[in-house]
């Protein structure tokens, strides 16, 4: 997880980066569901052709190594029956044109021998049994003359078929091997039996032509399941193989798909015209994913490339989606924002015209009164307490110059949208601001200190919003520090073409990590207090007057705020 | 120079009677009228060299009161006085203005701007 988040990290949708205020969780959601859907829309479709790919590539193996085992079965089924067939018929003709008594000679027994081995190969011995069972003559490299076979099954089979193939056994002769026994009935009713002995070298050599790999096997079992020839996953010659054995049928049969242990094979079996034999012949087959993987490489590489590169590109993608639409969100509740601000403002502006207005007139009325009483007491050297009088009127004029001079604050403050340019002395208007607030500051005991450079020029600027930029500025300073701090504003000229003002306060100060988010829209420390909109309005007004804001601060010593504004915006 | 003779024009009775009174005091002779129809009749019958008209009045208001008043005597001076501060911002204020003061008024400020009115304008 851990990993993960570390390489999604630089795709992940912009917080506004203080840890302390909670990321908006609605963007994040809208960013994963839009990655997970993207990704569901863009890989589902990728999946099921790769499964249908995998199914079909399955079926195609499926059907390849039941195409090898038939072909293996029915050639192989052809050539056992041809060696087969043409044995029995060389036998048939023999005892067809040889008469019995010719056979019963060694010489001539030795001799159709010899000719047997050389014209057909496999042949071990020959012997000529009576119908007594008893082996009247015998050729080969065993003394078996006058051998009795009555009670071999062999004999009676013989009697009764004619013609007889025996299993693989080993016999006197320590060596797997088969015979063929056929059955000749004689003119006076009689019969007699010719007995072949058959190497098995000669079927074994068959199967090892196959050549076959490694997974592949075939070889012969009889009909009570038991191993003829040696088997690759079955077990040696004559152990019995554990094979059920298959029903019989005339051609080669596949059964595509069976289990062996936990591993998979495709089977096939052919019966053995007129032999106990039955050929086998299966593969196992590769595990399927194992199988489908090796031979769609290129498909697995071009898959696992293409879900990476996707996988990138929906990230990046969505990131920049959701960072856009973020963006315009912000744009849009700011602008929502700065037009409640400006209203509100503008409320308070009309309220304080409107306020201040209703006083005038009075004020007028009593200015008025006052002066000319203290015109008719000057006017008249003779009125009692003259001098009294007049200290009295001046005191009344006194008091209401200074109501009319907050009348006139108030009137001179109100949020101007466009810049309305005049001329403006920095000092004055640093006074007058701190002096809408100087009650508070004084409640707390704030000292406020003005370091104010001898000629600062006055500058052409916008009163208004110049007002509401340094209110916005000493009201922080005054929720910044402790009561009994001290505020420091200083103006000074900074070259023939700016001024600045300096707020500094000895408040909690900024940490690091919010100093650089400060001016962002939304940004706020104060809670559900702030709007998080002061300073990036205060910010955008200076940048409106061609001016600029910078700040420093330290935690828990201070926070300073300088303001350079051009001579002329 | 000789007397300066003034037309106050102000719907605060209060305050118009006793400004008229001071300026007698200081050598002006002042009339006053409390509405713009009062002050164009006031005109008909004598002559002023400067109007003094306040900015909000009920009725025919301030600027109203001054094209009028400059319709008729274009060439006479027009001071506005006004309850707005030192700003008029959003006013309606029309041509022929040559000066305005805040309420409340500074006397010897509007004498010296009713003088300097009557010197701009021969």
């Amino acid at each position: 997880m851990v990993v993960i988040e570390k390489i999604t990290s630089p795709f992940r949708p912009q917080t506004s980066g203080d840890p302390n205020i909670a990321p908006p969780k609605r963007y994040r959601r809208l960013w994963r569901f839009t990655i997970i859907m993207t990704m569901m829309i863009t890989f589902i479709p990728l999946g099921v052709m790769t499964m249908v790919n995998y199914h079909h590539d399955q079926k195609a193996y499926d059907a390849e190594m039941s195409y090898m085992i038939s072909q293996i079965l029915s050639n192989t089924k052809r050539t056992l029956e041809f060696i087969m067939e043409e044995r029995m018929s060389a036998l048939a003709l023999i005892v067809r044109e040889k008469p019995f008594s010719e056979l019963a000679d060694d010489d001539c027994l030795t001799s159709t021998l010899r000719s047997l081995k050389q014209s057909f190969g496999g042949f071990v011995d020959l012997g000529l049994i009576d119908s007594n069972g008893n082996q009247l003559n015998y050729s080969g490299p065993y003394d078996l003359k006058g051998k009795n076979y009555k009670n071999q099954s062999w004999f009676h089979q013989v009697y009764l078929r004619g013609i007889y193939v025996s299993d693989v056994f080993m016999g006197y002769r320590n060596f797997p091997h088969f015979v063929i026994t056929i059955k000749y009935d004689k003119e006076d009713g009689d019969y007699f039996v010719l007995r072949a002995t058959i190497d098995m070298d000669l079927i074994n050599r068959q199967i090892y032509s196959l050549d076959l790999e490694e997974t592949t096997d075939a070889f012969i079992i009889n009909q009570n399941g038991v191993l003829q020839t040696a088997s690759k996953f079955y077990g040696g010659l004559l152990e019995e193989s554990g094979i059920d054995v298959p029903t019989h049928s005339r051609n080669s049969v596949v059964i595509s798909e069976s289990k062996r242990g936990n591993r998979r094979q495709t089977q096939g079996y052919a019966y053995i015209k007129d032999t106990p034999f039955i050929l086998m012949a299966s593969a196992y087959l590769q595990n399927p994913f194992q199988h489908w993987a090796s031979r769609r490489s290129e498909l697995l590489w071009f898959l696992g490339i293409t879900i990476v590169i996707l996988t990138i590109v929906i990230i990046y993608r969505s990131t920049y989606m959701v960072n856009r639409l973020r963006a315009s969100d912000e744009r849009h509740a700011k602008t929502l924002h700065n037009i409640e601000y400006t209203n509100k403002m503008a409320t308070i502006g009309r309220m304080a015209a409107s306020v201040a207005h209703e006083i005038n007139n009075p004020l007028a009325i009593i200015n008025e009164k006052a002066g000319l009483m203290k015109d008719m007491v000057s006017f008249s050297p003779d009125f009692p307490k003259r001098e009294k009088s007049l200290d009295l009127l001046t005191a009344i004029e006194n008091s209401v110059e200074r109501c009319s001079k907050v009348t006139h604050r108030l009137l001179g403050f109100s949020r101007r949208m466009d810049i309305r340019k005049e001329l403006i002395d920095l000092e004055n208007l640093m006074r007058e601001v701190v002096s809408f607030i100087g009650k508070e500051a004084e409640h707390r005991n704030i000292s406020v200190n003005y370091n104010i450079e001898i000629n600062v020029p006055s500058i052409d600027s916008d009163r208004g919003q110049l007002q509401q930029v340094f209110l916005n500025i000493v009201n922080n300073a005054i929720a910044a520090v402790k009561d009994g701090g001290r505020i420091d504003i200083s103006v000074r000229s900074e070259d023939h073409r700016s001024v600045s003002v300096s707020i500094a306060d000895d408040g909690s100060g900024i940490p690091k990590e919010n100093l650089k988010h400060i001016f962002e829209p939304f940004f706020s420390t104060k809670g559900e207090f702030g709007t998080g909109l002061g300073l990036s309005i205060t910010k955008e007004i200076i940048d409106k007057l061609g001016g600029r804001i910078e700040v420093v601060s330290e935690l828990n010593k201070g926070t300073c705020f300088t303001i350079t504004l051009p001579l002329r915006t | 120079m000789d007397k300066i003779r003034t037309l106050l024009v102000d719907d605060e009775i209060e305050l118009i009677t006793t400004m008229v009174e001071r300026l007698e005091y200081r050598g002006v002779e002042a009339d006053f009228a409390v509405s713009g129809a009062d002050a164009l009749e006031k005109m008909k019958y004598a002559e002023f060299d400067v109007v003094v008209v306040d900015l909000k009045m009920p009725g025919m208001s301030g600027p109203d009161i001054i094209r009028a008043i400059l319709k008729n005597y274009p060439k006479i001076p027009i001071l506005l006085m006004t309850g707005q501060g030192m700003s008029l911002e959003g006013e309606d204020i029309p041509k022929g203005i040559v000066g305005y003061l805040p309420k409340p008024v500074n006397l010897e400020e509007l004498i010296t701007k009713m003088r300097e009115a009557i010197k701009a304008n021969g």
